[in-house]
């Protein structure tokens, strides 16, 4: 592609991404009060965030050994509450000293 | 000092510390993600722009693969709102944590600031999240995954890929520490990820279901999952009068 069409491209993706998360904000005001749909939207963070993660971990790393441990190990991290960055950090090492070494 | 400014000074600090550990496995995927923008043909300085503005992985993603592919700009369209409609839930969501009364303008900025991570930490604020919080996360955050995009444009074909891979999983990381002590708390919350996990580990696998994009499915099953969730175990309404 040519770098107009890049450009192009580019602008168009960042302007549906944008429009995604400001229209709901625009549509909704103040707070829902039915039931179902404030308990929708209470578990879908977590939901969404769990399907991303698995089985994603380990299909990214070079083995599913490495990020089926690192899954494992974070799991256990994240549930004792060691935070973001201890947690992915974590997991990084995890990834890197199997793919190395084993 | 107005205490209002206290307060504020406060938020910031606050946001720009829980931003950091974001922004740095931010600027590792970023990286990731540069060295495919790289074989899309993206210079650094428009990778740049690109991820400071879109802040999406698998958008941005699914962007260069389709720049790569000379694809037509309504795929990309269309590509972006599929694989980013999980923002507009998020959005949704994130309204209901915005104190009663903030005025129009904060909610539009606080709304295109949510990313996987940053709307994961500000849903996590009680009662409400401060607009002053969301937004020194999101401010740390995106610039280092706007240099961490042109960095592995300029840098990515010299890293080897175990490196790379291991610098993949940083995210899938800080996804588990932010859901993990919620369900620990929660136990419905917890049944919610344990199924979220197995049906989608059963759906990367399954016929027909497994050839969607991973974008579609993560939507699909993210309907599917909340509602039977907010069916079967609804939360106890806190405030009642609505």
């Amino acid at each position: 592609m040519d770098n107009r069409s890049i450009i192009i491209c580019i602008l168009l993706g960042i302007i549906t991404t944008n429009l995604i998360r400001v229209v709901p904000m625009l549509l909704i005001k103040g707070q829902i009060s039915n039931r179902f749909v404030r308990s929708f939207l209470y578990y879908v963070p977590y939901v969404t965030l769990a399907v991303m993660t698995f089985p994603s971990i380990i299909q990214t790393t070079l083995t599913p050994l490495s990020g089926t441990i690192a899954l494992i190990i974070g799991i256990i991290a994240a549930w004792r509450r060691l935070g973001l960055f201890p947690v992915a950090a974590i997991c990084c090492a995890i990834v890197y000293l199997i793919d190395s070494f084993c | 000092m107005h205490p209002e400014t206290v307060m504020r000074r406060k938020e910031i600090m606050q946001g720009f510390r829980d931003g950091i550990p974001i922004a740095l496995g931010y600027f590792a995927v970023a990286f990731s993600l540069g060295i495919i923008a790289k074989q899309a043909g993206l210079s650094a300085v428009i990778g740049f722009v690109s991820s400071f503005f879109t802040r999406a992985s698998a958008g941005e993603y699914g962007v260069y693969t389709l720049v790569a592919a000379q694809a037509a700009y309504a795929e990309i369209v269309a590509m972006c709102l599929v694989v980013n409609l999980r923002y507009m839930l998020m959005s949704a969501a994130l309204s209901q944590k915005i104190a009663p009364g903030t005025s129009w303008l904060h909610r539009v900025l606080m709304a295109s600031c949510v990313t996987d991570e940053i709307f994961g930490i500000s849903i996590a604020r009680q009662p409400y999240c401060p607009p002053a919080y969301t937004y020194s996360a999101a401010l740390i955050s995106t610039l280092f995954w706007a240099s961490g995009c042109a960095a592995g444009i300029v840098a990515g074909g010299m890293l080897p890929a175990n490196i790379v891979a291991a610098l993949s999983v940083a995210l899938y990381g800080m996804f588990l520490a932010i859901i993990m002590p919620p369900a620990r708390s929660d136990r419905n919350v917890l049944y919610a990820v344990v199924a979220s996990f197995v049906l989608s580990g059963l759906c990367a696998v399954a016929p027909v279901v497994s050839g969607w994009s991973s974008g579609t499915r993560t939507i699909v099953l993210t309907i599917l999952i909340s509602a039977v969730a907010a069916w079967l175990k609804p939360i106890k309404s806190v405030e009642a009068h609505g």
